[in-house]
C-alpha cells in the first residue's frame, strides 16, 4: 500500500513536473493592420517565427482596421479586456500611459540605442513603446521642373530658406504649366494635418505647446513666431499656390504625377508608387523658415498593456520583433524606414546610395516628435481645425488666441495632465 | 381652345416629370458611381470623378476589384455576420415591440401612459450618450451557454442583437398603427372569447402588413448600418459586421476601386430587402404618414 501511494506520488509528481516544464503560457496582440495583406503576412511570419524559436509563450493575433483601432483599443481598456501586446501611433501613446492603458516597457532603453529617436515612445522618462519603423515627409518635386524654373537643388545641410522655397512656388505658377505650385494634401483632413504642417510652425519658432512645461500654449501657440507662421500659410491660400480645404481628394491622389501640381508635401509611403510613375522624381528636405528645418516624427510601435499578466513575456516579444531583419522586411514589403542603420544597410531602398535613403537622413537630421504629452490628442484636433480655418481665411490671430485657449482650459480640465 | 389646354397640360406634364427625373437622378447617381466605378482601376476611377465618365462604363473594366476586395477582407464572412444578425434582431424587435404595442392599445394596466411617455422620451436620447455605459454593462452580464455559465458578452452575435431588440421607435409605429385598428374587431373577438393572445396573433397581426413592413425595413436599415457599436463590443474578427469591415479598405492609401467593389456587395442585401417590402412599406406610409 505504502509502495503504492509513493509510486502514485511520483506519478503524479513526474505528470506535474513535466506539464509545468512544458506549459506554454498564451500571450494576445492587437495590431492595427487588418485589410493590409502585405503588412499582415510579415506580422505573422515574425509571430510564426517567435512561437517557434521558444517554448514558454505562444503569441495569438487579432487585427484590427487602422482608422477604427484606437476606438476599439479604448472601449476595451474601459471594459479591461485589453491584450498583452499593442500597437499604437506614436503621438497617442502618451495619453494611453496616463490613461492607465500601458506599463513602461521591461527593457533597458540601451536595447533600442541604435533606433531613430522617433521610434522610441518615451514618456515621463519611461520606454512605453518601440517602432520597427519610423515616417518621414519630404518636398517631392521633379528633376525637369527644378531645372526649368532654374532652382538650386536644396540639402540636408543647406535647405531652402523660406525666401527660396516660395521663390520655387511663385516661379512654379508663374510657369502658367500648373493648376498649383504645390499640393500640401489639404483634402486629408485628419492627422496628417498635425503631422505634416505642424513641423512649419515649428520651424518659424511657434509651436502646439510649451514643451518645457506641458502646462500651456500661451505664447507659442499665439507668439509673434506663431503668428508670423498663420500669415505666411494663410498666404499660401490667398495667393492660390495651393489647393485649399476644399481639394478633390482625386486630385490630391494624382495631382503631382498627373503634372498638376509642381510640387507635393508628401510622405515616403508614397515614393515607391511615385518613382514608378515620374521617373525624375526627387525627394527634397523641408524648408527652413527661420528655426531650421522640421518634418514629424514617430509611427506606429509596440507595448504592453497595464493589465497584461505576462508583461516578461510579452518583452521577449517586442524584442524579437525588432530584429533588423524583421525592421528590413518591413521596409521592402511596405517602404518604411527601417529604424535602425543597420536595417537600412539590409534593404535596396534605404541602403547608402539607394533612392529613399533621403528619407533615412530626414528623419535622422530633422524629425521633431510632435508633443509628447497625454493632452496631444485634443492639442491635434484643435490645431487641425485652427489651420484649416486660417487656410479657409479666418483672422489669424483670433484663430491662434482661440485655439490656444481651448488647449489651456483642456489641460486645465485635466488636472495638468499630471501623472498618477 | 382646347388644344391651348391640352398643350398646356402636356407642358406641365412635361416640366413635372422632368422635375421627378431630375429628383431621381439626384437618388440613382450616387449608386450608379459606386457600381460603375466598382469595374474600374483606382486611379482611373479617381481620374473620371470630376467628369461625366464617372457614371460610364467606359474604360478598362474589369472584375478585380472584386477580387482583390475578397482578398482584403473575408467580404463573406462580414455580410453574413450583419444579415444574422439584421435579421435575428429584426424578427425578434417586430416580436416583442408588437406585443409591447398591443399592451398599449388593448389593455389596460396602471401606469401604462407613464411608461409609454418614458419609452417616447428615449427618441430623444442619442445613442452615443449611452454607449459607454451600455458596454460596461453588457461587458459584465452573465451568460448560460453550452459551455456552462460565463461572464461578459464582448465577442459574441449576442451582444449586437439583444440591446436593439425592443427600441422606441418601432413600439411607437405599432401603437400609432393599432391604434387605427377598428376597435369593433377586438370587441367582437373578446365577445367570442378569444384570449388577449389570440386576439393578437390571430386578429390583430393579420391585419398588421403594412407597419410590419415599415418596422422591418427601418429596423433592418439601422441594424445593418450599425458601426459605432460592433467597434466597441466586438474585438475578434468572426463576428465584425460589414461596416466595420468597410474600414479594412482604407489604408494609408485608400484602395478606392476596391472600396467601390465592397460598397456594391454589400448593398446588394439592403436593396434586395427593400424590394421584397416595398409595396408594404408605402401603404404604411400612406395609411400611418410615417415618413422613415
Amino acid at each position: 500500500m505504502k509502495l503504492l501511494n509513493v509510486t502514485a506520488g511520483a506519478v503524479i509528481a513526474a505528470t506535474g513536473f513535466c506539464s509545468a516544464a512544458f506549459a506554454t503560457t498564451d500571450l494576445t496582440m492587437w495590431y492595427h493592420g487588418a485589410g493590409n495583406k502585405v503588412e499582415g503576412k510579415i506580422v505573422n511570419q515574425i509571430i510564426d517565427d517567435f512561437n517557434k524559436s521558444q517554448s514558454d509563450y505562444k503569441v495569438s493575433l487579432q487585427s484590427f482596421p487602422q482608422n477604427s483601432y484606437n476606438g476599439s483599443v479604448t472601449a476595451a481598456a474601459l471594459a479591461g479586456k485589453l491584450p498583452d501586446i499593442l500597437d499604437m501611433d506614436g503621438p497617442v501613446m502618451p495619453n494611453w500611459a496616463w490613461s492607465g492603458y500601458l506599463q513602461p516597457l521591461p527593457i533597458p532603453q540601451d536595447h533600442f540605442k541604435a533606433f531613430l529617436p522617433g521610434t522610441k515612445g518615451i514618456y515621463d522618462g519611461k520606454l512605453y513603446s518601440i517602432g520597427l519603423w519610423d515616417a518621414a515627409v519630404a518636398l517631392y518635386a521633379r528633376k525637369s521642373t527644378m531645372k526649368e524654373l532654374g532652382l538650386r537643388t536644396p540639402t540636408l545641410d543647406k535647405p531652402w530658406t523660406k525666401d527660396e522655397f516660395m521663390h520655387a512656388l511663385k516661379a512654379a505658377k508663374a510657369s502658367g504649366k500648373f493648376d498649383y505650385a504645390i499640393d500640401l494634401g489639404m483634402s486629408d483632413k485628419s492627422e496628417w494635418y498635425s503631422y505634416a504642417f505642424l513641423p512649419f510652425l515649428q520651424s518659424f519658432g511657434g509651436g502646439l505647446i510649451n514643451r518645457e512645461t506641458y502646462d500651456s500654449a500661451e505664447g507659442v501657440l499665439n507668439g509673434k513666431d506663431a503668428i508670423a507662421w498663420g500669415n505666411w500659410w494663410q498666404s499660401l491660400f490667398t495667393d492660390k499656390l495651393v489647393p485649399g480645404t476644399s481639394q478633390d481628394p482625386a486630385a490630391h491622389e494624382t495631382g503631382f504625377i498627373d503634372g498638376k501640381y509642381a510640387f507635393s508635401w508628401n510622405g515616403n509611403w508614397n515614393a515607391v508608387k511615385t518613382m514608378a510613375k515620374v521617373k525624375d522624381v526627387e525627394f527634397l528636405p523641408a524648408p527652413d523658415f527661420g528655426h531650421g528645418s522640421k518634418i514629424g516624427a514617430a509611427s506606429w510601435q509596440f507595448g504592453i498593456s497595464a493589465s497584461s499578466k505576462h508583461p516578461e513575456g510579452a518583452a521577449e516579444f517586442i524584442k524579437f520583433a525588432t530584429q533588423d531583419k524583421y525592421l528590413a522586411d518591413f521596409s521592402e514589403a511596405l517602404g518604411l524606414i527601417p529604424a535602425t542603420k543597420s536595417a537600412a544597410q539590409m534593404t535596396q531602398m534605404y541602403a547608402d546610395g539607394g533612392p529613399l535613403a533621403v528619407f533615412y537622413g530626414l528623419s535622422a537630421a530633422q524629425a521633431e516628435k510632435r508633443p509628447v504629452t497625454p493632452g496631444y490628442v485634443v492639442e491635434s484636433k484643435v490645431f487641425q481645425k485652427a489651420a484649416a480655418d486660417i487656410a479657409d481665411g479666418a483672422d489669424v490671430t483670433d484663430t491662434l488666441d482661440g485655439a490656444t485657449d481651448q488647449i489651456d482650459a483642456d489641460i486645465k480640465r485635466n488636472d495638468g495632465y499630471k501623472t498618477h | 381652345m382646347s388644344v391651348i389646354g391640352s398643350d398646356n397640360r402636356n407642358l406641365r406634364l412635361g416640366v413635372r416629370y422632368l422635375v421627378l427625373i431630375l429628383i431621381a437622378l439626384i437618388f440613382v447617381l450616387p449608386l450608379l458611381f459606386m457600381v460603375m466605378s466598382s469595374f474600374k482601376p483606382s486611379d482611373a476611377l479617381l481620374r473620371d470623378s470630376s467628369s461625366l465618365r464617372a457614371f460610364l462604363p467606359v474604360g478598362q473594366l474589369s472584375l478585380d476589384n472584386y477580387t482583390g476586395a475578397f482578398e482584403r477582407a473575408p467580404v463573406g464572412l462580414f455580410v453574413f455576420n450583419s444579415i444574422f444578425v439584421t435579421g435575428t434582431t429584426v424578427l425578434l424587435s417586430l416580436l416583442i415591440c408588437s406585443l409591447a404595442g398591443f399592451s398599449f392599445v388593448f389593455l389596460h394596466w396602471r401606469g401604462r401612459d407613464l411608461m409609454l411617455s418614458i419609452i417616447l422620451a428615449t427618441f430623444i436620447v442619442p445613442f452615443e450618450t449611452i454607449a459607454i455605459p451600455l458596454l460596461l454593462e453588457v461587458s459584465k452580464l452573465p451568460w448560460l451557454g453550452l459551455d456552462g455559465l460565463s461572464w461578459g458578452w464582448l465577442d459574441s452575435y449576442r451582444v449586437q442583437i439583444i440591446p436593439w431588440i425592443a427600441d422606441g421607435l418601432t413600439i411607437f409605429l405599432f401603437v400609432q398603427y393599432f391604434k387605427g385598428l377598428p376597435g369593433e374587431l377586438i370587441e367582437a373577438a373578446r365577445v367570442e372569447g378569444a384570449s388577449w393572445f389570440q386576439i393578437y396573433r390571430r386578429v390583430v397581426i393579420p391585419l398588421s402588413g403594412p407597419v410590419i413592413a415599415t418596422a422591418a425595413i427601418l429596423k433592418f436599415l439601422v441594424m445593418y448600418n450599425q458601426y459605432l457599436w460592433p467597434l466597441i463590443v466586438v474585438q475578434q474578427e468572426q463576428y465584425r459586421p460589414v461596416m466595420v469591415g468597410l474600414q479594412y479598405f482604407f489604408q494609408l492609401n485608400p484602395a478606392w476601386g476596391e472600396i467601390m467593389a465592397y460598397l456594391t456587395l454589400i448593398t446588394v442585401p439592403v436593396l434586395a430587402f427593400y424590394l421584397v417590402l416595398q409595396k408594404a412599406f408605402i401603404a404604411s406610409i400612406a395609411s400611418t404618414g410615417v415618413k422613415g
